[in-house]
């Protein structure tokens, strides 16, 4: 009689883990204490340990597959001995569903008692990948969403009851087109990817979000050299001549869409059960309007040149104070920028417009006594600071950004790079 | 119940033209009633259909003793009382055949005749309910201290229902001035009243509450109208309620899918009836008292056929309700 | 605001409608002298009268009727019940009276009434006494019902219901006499035929209305605890039903769950999930639940009582069924 490897409650709190790594394959030898596999908790990634000795005789998840305590993930047993239990979805996947069927008549009625949602949901897929013809059971919103993402609804795994799609497993589906790899050409839609959240992550986002506010935000300052980002303008503007002519602003943007690309991190949206993380940046760009603040957005910031950021720049701040904009000229920022420089402003916080995971608020630009070489000189100095969303962005992930950023603001010349 | 042959009633003292009003109303009722069980065998008019029948000079008598602002209910059987009230009979009619021109634009029917500006509070179709709604009308007018008093028409059968003694109990507990006015014509439905009723005399329901009673001659117009008239002033001036039972009889069936005679009654009976036709009886009199003639007897007929017939038709030629008629007039507020 | 009870605040209702209004007045059992068998009534007598506030004797289908005919001739007549068990006797008046008096008229007479009293059951008073009706009186085309769970709602809707122009029937709770709520001082109405969403959540909708806004609200403290979300939608009218916020809230949480006090068949929660079902079909993640009583009548002792009614954890177990954590 073979023996179940379940998922253990690796910590006080788990509910579930994510088993991350089989540590022995089917077929392996493995003794009572041996570590079968790496399970990732609510708090750290912890060794399963194999409860009786024999053979490893089935992975009934695959590694990456999250699990309920208490649920079946393998068995351990006699070579050769037979078990009633379902393959792993990969495998069920690509089985005749003729013969899942006659197995699953097979089964004793004390096995069948046992099945989990897990395996019933298996059987589903097969029967639809197939095209056996079997309905997929969704529910009318799952379905609905799926239409509207241009999902297949059949290659959807449900989690509902009898293997229902529901909601939460539309959201946290793929589209289908979107590319993992190098980015695509612009015309092929939105590139991002949708990041499940790990055990650690879903336990940080809480508890951060319960102790300050739905967005649990912190701080990063940096205090920038801009003399040679000074210089550089000048140059600029000098070859320019009638031709246009470059901010500050347009530089902070281009440098700020080029330090996002290298950070793709913090160029992302909290989606509650996921983190959308963006292969291309659009900038939102705080612009104050006669009754409030408007953030137009400049859409694939990382992609354009500095003349054409400083004319879309300045064309969509002159239309959001004439209120002219589309709705869709102001939403869907991956990350935006607040400049209160010309308002004499040395340095402030800027709160962050959710779902995007910061804000980079940027203080005048001022000469500052500095120490250059041993000696104190003044130099043109700014301030800015990111509001980060703790639930996606780190500290070090934060500062890391913020220090290329400094970097290229520091070396303008990097920019053409 | 075996008909009284007493005296026919005598010719009171009032002028003619009221006398021969009163004739010419019981006539029109009876002309009406014909023709609305016509259109009802022709298939023009449906549901339920209660026909007045041979108890006329009940309600023409008791509106006689009324002024306007009295209130008035009854049973399903009411087009008599409508018509007696004052409710045209074109608007009855059309009503009958439900259509957009009728007393409650199509939507009541029969036994649903409304006439809010005549104070005739409709025909109620549940036999007794409607009797302590005539309770709360003469609460309302004592509530607002005003000199209406509120007038309930019944059958006999209504009086074995418990709304019947809830409603006298609290009108004579709270003197109040209404008159409830059981028009006895001896069966309920197809049961006879001795099958129905511990007690045949039912005006002595009215001691339980200490109320004033009378039994009355239901087929005698003048007699009723004594009656009621006895009842409107003790309500007016002592605001005490009065239970009077109208001896009468319906020669037709209780609807008009019912038999007028066979199963519980038999045509003798019917026929014996008719002898004291309330109608015959009113015109006999006045014919005594030298008040009518032929010709102008035969010039009432003409003219009362005129009007049931203009009612005939102006009923025929209305439009049905409009198909938005439908959720119109469920609630009083939009909802 | 004011803090006072629930009975209090339909006092107050009672009070200043009838002080606005010498058409309104007060009729039922013990309404008077008694000062009202649960006291909503305590001191009108002596401020507005015996022809104001009238003792009747017990007889319901009576002095329901002479309500309803008191309101055809134009008064406001506030019917009170003992409780609404008692109505069964006077549900011919409240029925085929009242609510089709303006429609068999064809609009000529309006019947401006209200059917007050205590619904539900109140504890080990067993079978005939408790008893949740709501859903009789929705079901009738002509007639307005309310239920409040709150004082603020029990004098706001009272007011309202006693000024609207229809018959009402307006179901007081009788556990809820003695909860305490924050009223306005100032004088409101609280319109007839708009819910209120009394908590807000985006996991999953809670309808509810009188007694079970209480077990809901309780049911989304313990679910709050695990991270569910849950709206409490209060009904407050069960006809006409606010079809409007219902779907909005479901729009919001794609999932809903049903409770109410009274049996289950053809109760006010299968006339949600009907609409549910019929106007927000692409709303929905699951299948819309119903909490209901249980249906039987109800047994008098009281460890048997307890399970017969509905409680937060039955509420808290189907909203996660609907969420597909169970």
């Amino acid at each position: 009689m073979a023996t179940k490897i379940v998922m253990e409650a690796l910590s006080p709190t788990m509910e579930e883990g994510r088993l991350v790594e089989w540590k022995r394959q089917e077929g392996d030898t493995v003794a009572e204490g041996d570590v079968i596999a790496e399970v990732e908790t609510d708090k750290a990634v912890m060794e399963l340990v194999a409860r009786a000795s024999g053979t490893l005789l089935r992975h009934v998840v695959a590694a990456g597959a999250t699990v309920p305590v208490a649920e079946v993930v393998g068995y351990i047993g006699e070579p050769g001995e037979e078990i009633d239990a379902p393959a792993p979805k990969k495998q069920a996947k690509e089985k005749a569903p003729a013969a899942a069927k006659a197995k699953e008549e097979g089964e004793k009625e004390a096995e069948a008692r046992e099945k989990k949602p897990e395996e019933t949901k298996a059987t589903v897929s097969t029967g639809d990948a197939t095209g056996s013809g079997a309905r997929v059971k969704a529910s009318p919103l799952a379905r609905k969403m799926a239409a509207e993402r241009g999902l297949t609804l059949g290659t959807l795994t449900g989690s509902g009851p009898e293997g229902r799609i529901v909601k939460r497993d539309v959201e946290s589906a793929r589209a289908p087109e979107a590319p993992a790899g190098p980015p695509a050409d612009a015309g092929s839609g939105p590139r991002f990817e949708d990041q499940p959240l790990s055990q650690i992550r879903k336990t940080i986002a809480r508890r951060l979000a319960q102790s300050i506010g739905p967005i649990p935000t912190f701080y990063l300052t940096a205090d920038v050299d801009m003399e040679r980002a000074a210089e550089a303008r000048a140059a600029l503007n000098d070859s320019l001549g009638d031709r246009g002519r470059i901010s500050f602003n347009d530089i902070l943007l281009k440098a700020l869409a080029s330090a996002l690309v290298q950070h793709p991190a913090c160029n992302a949206w909290w989606q509650d059960d996921h983190i959308r993380l963006w292969h291309e940046v659009h900038l939102g760009m705080a612009v104050a309007i006669p009754d409030g603040l408007i953030t137009p957005v400049i859409r694939h910031a990382d992609r354009k040149g500095l003349l054409t950021l400083s004319a879309e720049a300045r064309d969509i701040a002159t239309r959001a104070r004439a209120r002219k904009l589309a709705p869709e000229e102001y939403t869907g920022s991956t990350f935006s920028i607040s400049n209160l420089g010309m308002f004499d402003i040395d340095h402030f916080t800027a709160i962050i417009n959710p779902p995007e995971a910061g804000i980079l608020a940027v203080g005048r630009i001022a000469a500052t006594p500095t120490v250059v070489d041993g000696a104190i000189v003044p130099r043109r100095r700014m301030r800015m600071t990111m509001s980060c969303d703790h639930r996606v962005i780190d500290g070090a992930t934060g500062a890391g950004f913020l220090r290329t950023l400094t970097r290229m603001l520091e070396n303008p010349l990097a920019l053409v790079l | 119940m075996t008909p009284d042959a007493g005296a026919p009633p005598a010719v009171t003292d009032l002028p003619r033209d009221t006398v021969v009003g009163y004739l010419r109303q019981m006539m029109l009722i009876r002309k009406f009633e014909e023709k609305a069980g016509e259109a009802y065998s022709l298939g023009r008019v449906g549901g339920f259909c209660h026909l007045y029948i041979g108890q006329e000079a009940v309600a023409v008598g008791t509106m006689a003793a009324l002024g306007p602002e009295d209130w008035i209910t009854a049973s399903y059987r009411e087009h008599g009382h409508a018509l007696a009230r004052g409710v045209s009979a074109r608007a009855i009619m059309a009503e009958l055949y439900g259509k957009a021109t009728g007393s409650s634009k199509g939507k009541g029917g029969s036994m649903h005749i409304f006439d809010a500006s005549l104070r005739f509070m409709g025909g109620h179709g549940i036999v007794g309910s409607h009797i302590p709604l005539a309770a709360g009308m003469a609460f309302a007018a004592r509530y607002r201290k005003t000199n209406a008093v509120s007038v309930c028409f019944f059958g006999e059968a209504a009086m074995n229902i418990g709304a019947f003694h809830e409603a006298l109990n609290m009108a004579a507990l709270w003197k109040l001035p209404a008159i409830f006015i059981c028009e006895n014509n001896g069966y309920g439905m197809g049961t006879a009243l001795a099958r129905a009723s511990s007690i045949l005399d039912l005006s002595r329901r009215a001691y339980s509450y200490d109320m004033a009673a009378d039994v009355v001659d239901g087929q005698d117009v003048f007699a009723v109208k004594a009656a009621v008239d006895q009842a409107v002033d003790r309500a007016r001036t002592e605001s005490r309620p009065t239970l009077l039972e109208m001896k009468t009889y319906r020669y037709v069936g209780h609807s008009m899918s019912d038999a007028a005679h066979g199963t519980y009654r038999t045509r003798e009976e019917v026929e014996e009836y008719r002898q004291r036709d309330p109608i015959r009886l009113l015109a006999d009199a006045l014919r005594a008292a030298d008040l009518l003639d032929s010709a102008a007897l035969e010039a009432l007929v003409a003219d009362v056929a005129a009007e049931v017939e203009d009612a005939i038709t102006f009923a025929e030629d209305s439009p049905d309700p409009d198909e938005r008629e439908l959720h119109t007039d469920v609630y009083a507020e939009p909802r | 605001m004011a803090i006072m009870t629930y009975r209090d605040a339909l006092n107050q209702a009672l009070r200043e409608e009838m002080a606005r209004d010498p058409d309104v007045f007060l009729m039922g059992e013990e309404v008077a002298e008694y000062d009202g068998a649960y006291k909503v009534s305590r001191g009108l007598l002596k401020e507005f009268g015996p022809a104001r506030v009238v003792d009747t004797p017990i007889a319901e289908l009576g002095f329901t009727g002479i309500g309803v005919g008191a309101a055809m001739a134009g008064l406001r007549p506030v019917i009170e019940f003992m409780t609404w068990n008692f109505a069964l006797l006077a549900i011919d008046q409240i029925v085929n009276s009242a609510a089709k008096m303006h429609y068999m008229s064809g609009g000529q007479v309006q019947c401006p009434i209200v059917f007050r009293g205590p619904g539900g059951s109140a504890l080990q008073l067993a079978a005939q006494h408790s008893q949740a009706f709501e859903s009789w009186y929705a079901h009738i085309p002509g007639l307005v019902v309310v239920m409040p769970a709150t004082p603020a709602d029990a004098k706001g809707l009272l007011k309202s219901a006693i000024r609207s122009d229809d018959p009402v029937v307006f179901i007081e709770g009788e556990m809820l006499y003695n909860q305490k709520g924050e009223v306005p001082d100032e004088e409101y109405l609280t319109p007839l035929g708009v819910a209120e969403v009394k908590r807000s959540g985006t996991d999953v909708t809670l309808v509810c209305h009188s007694k079970s806004v209480s077990v809901a609200l309780k049911a989304a403290d313990q679910l709050a605890e695990e991270d569910i979300a849950a709206e409490v939608l209060d009904l407050r009218t069960i006809t006409p039903l606010d079809r409007e916020a219902i779907l909005a809230s479901v729009a919001r949480t794609n999932r809903a769950v049903v409770v109410e006090e009274g049996w289950s068949f053809a109760g006010v929660g299968a006339q949600v999930v009907d609409l549910i079902q019929r106007e927000g079909f692409d709303l929905l993640d699951a299948p819309v639940l119903r909490v209901t009583g249980a249906d039987v009548p109800m047994p008098y002792n009281k460890f048997l009582e307890r399970a017969a009614k509905i409680d937060p954890a039955g509420v808290v177990a189907a909203a996660k069924q609907v969420l597909y954590l169970s």
